[in-house]
């Protein structure tokens, strides 16, 4: 039996140096690439011996700062989010338990004085003499006021939703709100599966069947191309023939004569989807691109937690422009068409401000923990949508349509607003996408809205429109 | 008196034993200053606890098992110091228990040795020894409870018991009963097919049965680590027994056989899998703890944190790693002792091992072999698959670290088997003189 032990034994000896070659794997060769993986929390944690900067609203509403604590044994910084579960999504958590997300992983170099310049190199310096580092403070464009209402309006409506709100002037992301949220301080573990999803930015990450608000690219498009004038008269009908298949009206409603500007504020499929036969769909999808569609939009917010609108497979993959689709669906913003919150928020940003698509801005100013103000960043256009005289024409329509057609309840006493109604079908029986965007006020715009409430039994005017009212009317103090 | 102080072996395991105490006491004064904030009497009252439960396990050798090993008890009192001072690390309470638990295990230690300091006395134990293993297993699948998704323990009198732990050491006596039996038959079988041997059935039956119920239990358990365990246990026994790869070999494909259909019924070994081949893609949730693992493991380096200085907690106050006093404690040793500490703690398993097979050829009777060969797989094997799984090497699996790890069954144990083995070293070395 002897020898049989001892081959036994050396059984034992093998697996057991195969336990020191792993270990030997990972604390040597494996270590440095282990390190460098963004989601590793011994990241967050080395970083928490620096005075993470705060990050503060354009109304002086702190969103994040740190506090000194105790964490296993060292003095450190932990994170606060006083306003808890208020813009979650957007300012994004730095903890050791979920790792970094939002402007906090995005804007870490700042936040942690880590820039390459010659703060950066100071706190380095201070670093390495063992100084508390003190990043720079982050004061954001987004008003909190406005952001609470939008919070409060969506969760009153009991559905997942976002509204999002920009400065059209130079993309100042004044409102970004998304429901269901969660509270960083607290609740991050439980709102890694929580159901809804509460981590999803839906302003970024959220893809929804655009529906009838998709009709001013549409209408833009036509009128930059000389396809269409307002005045171009349409025939009365309520269906109309195409791929096959018939396309009707809002509740199969036969809107009479009527020209093209009638056809946009009253939301006429038949008419709109005529003019997306006669555009083709080369010609709408270039000027979707030019509104920002197809493309990830770039701003002060992680890549990867930013999604491109565009078409979409049924396997959930992007269909690439210029790929076989149905212009007429396309045009009434169907076909398997997703946009996020934000991308139609810059649709209508290109209308209030003359045609350009600006790109969204987080960050108003970074200070330095002196005062002294670190970067201001500028206004940056990524181009023109389309004319200015397209952009003025459809300014007017879309004023009308608060006026006079499905956005009636998104009016506000004394303040223009213009807008176009979404209602998008689910898929589901009596569930719908309801959505808003617009602007105002309608003569000079300084707010660019939309709105978006997720499978919602009302319509776009029902639902989302009275949330964009509450929330402009926030903005503008009326 | 003078010729207890005079055997030379107990000399020896009393220096080992003193080192032993001063690693202890060195380590809780690393972790004292380190960790200036909680500065309080309790580690020591651990460490004098500790010193004073061994140094009475030292003196009960010196009076019952004069001639037994001098190596085994020093190796246990460093890996059990190792343990205790993480564990003190991580949660001072929790080491407060645990220092009674390996009180409590020195007690039994002392007891085992005590009874069973005539080996043979074991021998004749063995159906009761069998009958109370399947005993222990099914108590547990009927009435336990499931902690991380493993059903492996029971709760009674306010504590959680882990029968397993005990069930398997009851196992091997079992097994080193029934083989030494049967040796015979089953080596030299009765009939030969194609040319292998195959052995009449009444022999292999209960072998056959010992693998479909370690299946079962798999299934039932919810738990890799502690069916692969008691199955390598038997078959390493068989073949120390009859020396047939044949029993060895189909024994592992059927495991391997069985195991793929439990994938099928058990999520929990699925997504132990899973998380196994590749951790990334589920690193926040079903891979969480195997991610933080690594993590955890890679931080130390070659010369580690140091006693107290790596990152182990949360802002929660908890472990980074759930389950890290248990499950995990090789993975924050790793990372406050380094490659260096890391590999020492599996050099001191490899040195018990050596030990126990040591003892194992050294034993002039067939159960006597059989049980030290079974006793020194089996903590060899535990330590080899628990530390597999935290360091990746083998899908993540709910044993214990023998020794190290928190918990009063895995701790009290253990030191039976330690006793056992020195109950046999006693025998074999008395009788060769």
């Amino acid at each position: 039996m002897n020898a049989r032990i001892s081959h036994l034994f050396g059984a034992v000896v093998v697996a057991l140096v195969a336990l020191i070659a792993m270990t030997t794997y990972w604390q040597v060769w494996a270590r440095g690439s282990l390190e460098a993986r963004q989601s590793n929390v011994r990241l967050v944690y080395r970083d928490l011996e620096i005075e993470r900067g705060a990050i503060i609203s354009a109304d002086g509403i702190v969103l994040a700062d740190s506090e000194p604590g105790r964490l296993d044994g060292r003095d450190v910084f932990l994170r606060r989010y006083p306003e808890q579960g208020l813009a979650a999504q957007l300012v994004g958590y730095s903890s050791l338990l979920a790792g970094r997300a939002g402007l906090e992983r995005s804007l870490d170099p700042e936040l942690t004085g880590s820039t390459s310049d010659l703060a950066g190199v100071r706190n380095s310096f201070d670093r390495m003499r063992g100084d508390t580092v003190r990043g720079d403070d982050v004061v954001l464009r987004l008003v909190a006021a406005a952001q609470q209402t939008a919070m409060d309006r969506l969760r009153e409506a009991g559905r997942a939703g976002s509204v999002v709100v920009l400065d059209p002037s130079n993309g100042g992301v004044l409102v970004m709100a998304s429901t269901p949220t969660f509270d960083p301080n607290e609740g991050l573990v439980e709102a890694l599966d929580a159901p809804g999803s509460p981590l999803l930015n839906r302003a970024t990450q959220g893809l929804y069947p655009p529906g009838s608000t998709f009709k001013v690219v549409t209408a833009a498009s036509a009128l930059d191309n000389g396809v269409v004038e307002v005045s171009t008269e349409f025939p009365a009908g309520d269906c109309i023939e195409t791929g096959g298949q018939e396309l009707c009206n809002f509740n199969g409603k036969d809107p009479g004569e009527h020209d093209f500007g009638y056809a946009l504020v009253h939301s006429v499929n038949t008419t709109l989807a005529t003019v997306g036969i006669e555009l083709g769909d080369e010609r709408l999808e270039a000027t979707m691109a030019g509104f920002g569609f197809f493309k990830r939009i770039p701003w002060d917010y992680p890549a990867d937690q930013n999604l491109a609108s565009g078409i979409y497979n049924r396997r959930g993959n992007q269909v690439r422009p210029g790929a076989n689709v149905d212009e007429a669906r396309l045009a009434i913003g169907q076909e398997r068409l997703l946009a996020t919150p934000l991308q139609m928020a810059l649709v209508a940003a290109a209308v209030a401000n003359g045609g350009q698509l600006v790109q969204p801005q987080a960050v108003q100013e970074v200070r330095a923990p002196d005062g002294s103000v670190t970067r201001r960043p500028q206004a940056v256009f990524l181009g023109r949508a389309m004319t200015t005289e397209t952009a003025g024409e459809l300014r007017l329509l879309m004023r009308q349509v608060v006026d006079e057609g499905t956005g009636a309840t998104a009016a506000v006493e004394g303040l223009d607003v213009a807008g176009k109604t979404g209602t998008a079908e689910t898929g589901e029986e009596g569930l719908n996408d309801a959505w808003f965007i617009g602007f105002a006020p309608a003569s000079a715009p300084r707010y660019a809205i939309a709105v978006l409430v997720e499978r919602t039994a009302g319509t776009g005017g029902d639902v989302a429109a009275p949330i964009a009212a509450d929330v402009l009317r926030t903005l503008s103090g009326s | 008196m003078n010729a207890l102080l005079r055997l030379p072996a107990r000399n020896r395991e009393l220096a080992l034993i003193a080192l032993a105490l001063l690693i202890t006491t060195a380590g809780f004064a690393a972790v004292q200053i380190a960790r200036a904030e909680a500065l309080s009497w309790s580690p020591l009252i651990a460490a004098a606890l500790f010193a004073a439960a061994y140094l009475a396990a030292h003196v009960a050798l010196r009076l019952y098992l004069p001639d037994a090993d001098p190596y085994v008890l020093p190796i246990t009192a460093v890996l059990a110091a190792i343990g205790l001072i993480e564990i003190h690390r991580i949660d001072p309470d929790l080491a407060r228990d645990q220092g009674l638990w390996i009180a409590l295990g020195l007690g039994l230690f002392v007891a085992v040795a005590v009874a069973f300091r005539d080996i043979r006395r074991l021998e004749s134990l063995r159906y009761t020894c069998g009958a109370l293993a399947v005993a222990l297993l099914l108590v547990t699948i009927v009435v336990g409870t499931e902690v991380n998704g493993a059903r492996l323990w029971i709760r009674a009198a306010g504590l959680q018991i882990q029968p397993g732990e005990f069930a398997k050491i009851l196992l091997v006596v079992f097994l080193a009963g029934y083989l030494r039996e049967r040796r015979e038959v089953l080596a030299a079988p009765a009939r030969r097919v194609l040319g292998v041997g195959i052995p009449a059935l009444r022999h292999a039956l209960p072998l056959l049965i010992l693998a479909g119920a370690a299946l079962v239990l798999l299934v039932a358990m919810n738990d890799l680590g502690s069916s692969l365990l008691l199955f390598v246990i038997a078959l390493a026994m068989v073949y120390v027994a009859t020396g047939r790869l044949l029993y060895v070999g189909t024994g592992l494909g059927l495991f391997a056989l069985g195991g793929l259909a439990a994938l099928q019924i058990a999520p929990q070994v699925q997504t132990r899998i899973d998380g196994w081949l590749d951790p990334w893609p589920d690193e926040q949730d079903s891979a969480y703890q195997i991610a933080q693992s690594i993590y955890t493991i890679a931080d130390g380096g070659v010369t580690g944190a140091g006693f107290g200085r790596g990152l182990i907690l949360n802002d929660a106050g908890g472990t980074i790693i759930p389950f890290a006093q248990t499950d995990f404690i090789y993975s924050v040793i790793a990372n406050e002792m380094g490659l260096v500490g890391a590999s020492a703690v599996i050099l001191l398993y490899l040195l018990l091992a050596w030990r126990g097979f040591r003892i194992a050829t050294q034993a002039d009777d067939g159960f006597s072999k059989l049980l030290a060969s079974g006793l020194a797989v089996a903590v060899a094997f535990q330590a080899f698959v628990i530390v597999g799984g935290v360091v990746r090497l083998l899908p993540l699996t709910g044993l214990t670290l023998p020794f190290v790890s928190y918990g009063g069954s895995s701790v009290t144990a253990n030191f039976a088997i330690a006793a056992l083995l020195l109950c046999i070293s006693q025998r074999a070395n008395r009788e060769r003189g």
